[in-house]
């Protein structure tokens, strides 16, 4: 289709819309005369055309939403950028445990009641023989209460075997031998007094042991040890959390002398004979990968940073510096193209080999390899981000150079330019209101066009690792979390939502950028 | 013709020297703490050279100790003999490491190709002849689509809803874990499975832009003089399109596709890196990342060499296949 056609049909089109009005204002105007023909400027045709294109429309739609999104969206949003939300969670860290004792226990005032005794002693007991011997001596057994038998060699008692446990009040103090033995044949024959070492001491129902009214030790099948060496565990707990293991509870809840209430989980465990005690304590934590809720519609991030917030201003970051490259670009590549396509000769032919040269120049190795370079001397994000804009500008103009010059040296053999330099007008004149206002369509559907690209690239590099750092945020670095396969595969909210957000800024600005070269330029197909 | 190329060739070599200058005072840009602090952590692995000799090795291979200038001539003298040192990170001649692994990369870029060829040709055809119909729409919007597609994100996706949802597919690698008891053919079909999604990725993101080049410049074809007087004629509209349309439209084409085969080298380097494939691509990304300053300066120097020897092929094809062009 010629530029010819589409023109005759715009006038046709507009013709028909006239004719509506026209019949009214028939008799104003006679029928040859110009009036009668609205006619529109250049401006308003490119308009019209732009608007008339449907998907072009869609993709300028898309791009408005983008930037009140990113732009005003920012504002908006009650967080910022890099506000960090903390919750409170529940954790279960082990706080004590239990054991029950099933096993003979050996206690020895004397080194020859070794291992190897305390196993034959074991035999003896099983065997209810009230003697044994070892080696060349003679052991005698006696029953001195339940589960309590003491070991003696030619009268004195150099061992004692139990069941129950006599431990000291605070935990740590350690038992003499006479008060264990005394203490526990009193416990288990039932008697409530005994006498060791010339002190009374006396034994209530629950095996609790005192001293001059003062708690001095306990006696119970039950080993209660706390799991980290700085609690010690009151009698009082110990009683409370005995009588929930023995009713078979799964929580135990204890209220302290100040009130406070404080709950446990209990757990049995029957391979290992033991019971754990669990504490819930809440702890203060960066609410991370939080699902999406009222507070958060997308969740937050790995930071527990507000996702929304973060596309937000990220979508701010990438469509500033692809337009800021893009504008470092255009500017170069105009200013290098026009005098290339102007003056023509050897300035041409220096500017076309530079041209030639940064064509070659591998721009993504080259920004791998800064980027790399920038990590280990650990630059700032934000100089980063500088430096990241002034490489990609800088690599971007050749191809922005060729299409002004292409441009120019066939505008420059046009009629109106030889009539320009036939009415005698200053080059400057010839230059900028002539020459430049035919080029700019071209530049502005490249532009669009290239600010898919800019973008698609800045995000490449972030999503690397190499672009945009944090704190910023991009839209690349915000999908750079994917890396990490446990997101990939549990929390879609992470990543999805940038990555439509990407593929959707840079489908619209593609599409307004076709939409634009039809509307200015209809000879040239998509 | 012979004079073209030669003044072609010629003015290639001219630039690809400039280009490896550009790359060499790149090189030699880099701060020196940077430099020293890559020699000083490779002198500290086990069984590594001391540092002072990491420094007169790079220094002997760059030149470092002489003039920009002279130090260029240094290394590009090395270079022409295919001596680019040995790789830093890989421990081995920088070469050796390329040829271990150009091959898969050349294998994916030959499949991606063909597949681009086939898809993009057609539908770029059947939406330059349905011109503003719904087939066009459909065909122009999914092609920008795919040329719009950021290439991580893509195959995040495709990792997410092949691997992870439907468990087909493996992650990583190019090879499954098996691999060593199969037989030589189970074993390349192995590595055929493995490449199908990163084939996916690399068809979808670029055949798009063939496919809105075949169409332009089928429009264009299909909107010159000789159609119409081949419509004139009476011929069928099928002997139109594929007899005088389509093989006109083929001069675009075929250059195009001719200047993109050097490219088939140059491995995709996102695509490797995020599925695990060991080809150039992937292996030069870590090269780079982990500042192995030989390899980086070949892959360079190579990618050079391949964007100039494409533009020098589609120029020659473009002489040879359009004979308008040799008249003139």
């Amino acid at each position: 289709m010629s530029q010819n056609d589409d023109l005759n049909k715009d006038i046709n089109n507009m013709g028909k819309v006239e004719t509506e009005d026209a019949t009214t204002r028939n008799e104003e105007y006679s029928i040859g005369d110009d009036r009668r023909v609205k006619s529109l400027s250049p401006g308003a045709l490119v308009r019209r055309r732009f608007f008339r294109n449907r998907v072009a429309v869609i993709g300028l739609a898309i791009l408005i939403f983008m930037f009140v999104f990113s732009f005003i969206g920012g504002v908006v949003s009650p967080y910022s950028q890099d506000q960090l939300f903390y919750r409170n969670e529940k954790t279960s860290k082990s706080y004590a445990s239990v054991t029950k004792n099933d096993k003979y226990r050996y206690m020895a005032d004397d080194a020859s009641f070794d291992s190897v005794v305390q196993a034959q002693a074991m035999l003896a007991i099983v065997k209810k023989s009230p003697q044994f011997t070892f080696g060349d001596k003679t052991f005698n057994l006696t029953e001195e209460g339940k589960d309590f038998y003491s070991v003696a060699v030619n009268g004195k008692v150099i061992g004692l075997c139990y069941k129950e446990i006599f431990s000291s009040a605070d935990g740590a103090t350690k038992l003499d031998f006479a008060t264990v033995y005394a203490g526990l044949k009193a416990y288990t024959n039932q008697a409530t007094t005994f006498n060791a070492d010339g002190k009374d001491y006396t034994i209530d129902s629950d095996g609790v042991v005192s001293k001059g009214g003062s708690e001095f030790g306990y006696i119970s099948k039950y080993v209660v040890s706390a799991s980290s060496s700085d609690v010690i565990l009151s009698k009082d707990w110990k009683d409370a959390l005995i009588s929930a293991i023995s009713n078979d509870d799964e929580v135990f809840k204890y209220k302290n002398e100040k009130g406070v209430e404080f709950n446990y989980e209990l757990n049995y465990s029957p391979a290992k004979l033991i019971w754990s005690v669990k504490q819930e304590k809440e702890t203060r934590v960066y609410d991370m990968y939080s699902q999406p809720s009222f507070k958060h519609p997308l969740g937050t991030d790995k930071n527990g940073m507000d996702m929304l917030t973060r596309l937000m201003y990220g979508g701010r970051v990438s469509l500033t510096i692809g337009f800021l490259v893009e504008i470092i670009a255009t500017g170069l590549g105009v200013i290098l193209g026009g005098l290339s396509g102007y003056f023509g000769g050897w300035v041409d032919m220096v500017i076309m080999r530079i041209v030639d040269v940064f064509y070659c120049i591998p721009s993504m190795p080259l920004i791998i390899i800064l980027g790399a370079v920038m990590d280990a001397l650990k630059v700032d994000p934000m100089i980063r981000m500088v430096y990241l804009m002034l490489i990609l500008g800088f690599l971007g103009w050749p191809g922005i150079a060729r299409l002004v010059r292409g441009q120019i040296l066939s505008l420059r053999e046009q009629e109106y330019m030889t009539a320009t330099e036939a009415t005698g007008l200053s080059v400057k004149r010839r230059i900028f209101r002539h020459l430049v206002p035919n080029v700019i369509p071209q530049l502005i559907v490249s532009m669009t066009m290239g600010l898919g690209g800019t973008i698609i690239t800045e995000a490449t590099l972030s999503f690397l690792g190499l672009g945009v750092k944090f704190p910023f945020a991009s839209w690349g670095n915000i999908i750079n979390d994917v890396n990490n396969t446990f997101v990939l595969t549990n929390y879609w909210f992470i990543w999805i939502p940038a990555g439509v957000l990407l593929l959707l800024t840079v489908l619209a600005f593609n599409l307004a950028g076709d939409g634009l070269r039809d509307a200015f330029d209809p000879r040239m197909n998509r | 013709m012979r004079k073209y190329i030669i003044k072609r060739v010629l003015i290639s070599v001219l630039i690809l020297f400039v280009v490896s200058f550009l790359i060499y005072l790149l090189m030699r840009m880099l701060p020196t703490s940077y430099v020293e602090n890559l020699a000083r952590q490779k002198s500290q692995q086990p069984g590594s050279k001391s540092f002072e000799e990491w420094m007169h090795q790079l220094s002997a291979a760059y030149g470092m100790d002489k003039g920009i200038v002279s130090g260029f001539f240094i290394w590009i003298g090395h270079a022409i003999t295919g001596n680019f040192g040995d790789s830093w990170y890989y421990t081995i001649p920088v070469i050796d490491k390329f040829k271990n692994v150009i091959g898969v990369s050349v294998y994916m870029g030959v499949i991606t190709m063909i597949f681009e060829i086939v898809i993009a040709i057609p539908l770029g055809i059947i939406a330059a002849t349905h011109q503003y119909q719904t087939s066009d729409y459909v065909i122009s919007i999914v092609a920008l689509a795919g040329i719009s597609l950021p290439t991580f994100f893509f195959a995040s996706l495709l990792k997410l809803v092949f691997c992870v949802k439907l468990g087909w597919f493996d992650l990583y690698g190019l090879v499954g874990r098996n691999f060593e008891q199969l037989s030589t053919g189970k074993q390349i079909l192995d590595m055929g499975y493995h490449l199908v999604l990163p084939i996916i990725v690399l068809v979808v993101i670029s055949v798009g832009s063939l496919m809105r080049y075949t169409r332009t410049n089928m429009l264009e074809v299909l909107s010159q003089d000789y159609i119409r007087t081949a419509r004139a004629k009476g011929l069928s509209e099928k002997k139109v399109i594929y007899h005088h349309a389509f093989r006109n439209t083929l001069i675009p084409l075929v250059t195009i596709i001719g200047g993109s085969l050097p490219g088939l080298f140059s491995g995709a380097l996102i695509t490797e890196t995020l599925f695990g494939i060991n080809g150039i691509g992937m292996v030069s990304y870590n090269a780079m990342v982990n500042g192995d300053i030989p390899f980086s300066m070949f892959y360079m120097v190579f990618i050079a060499i391949l964007t100039l020897a494409g533009n020098l092929i589609s120029d020659i094809l473009y002489a040879v296949v359009d004979p308008r062009v040799r008249v003139s």
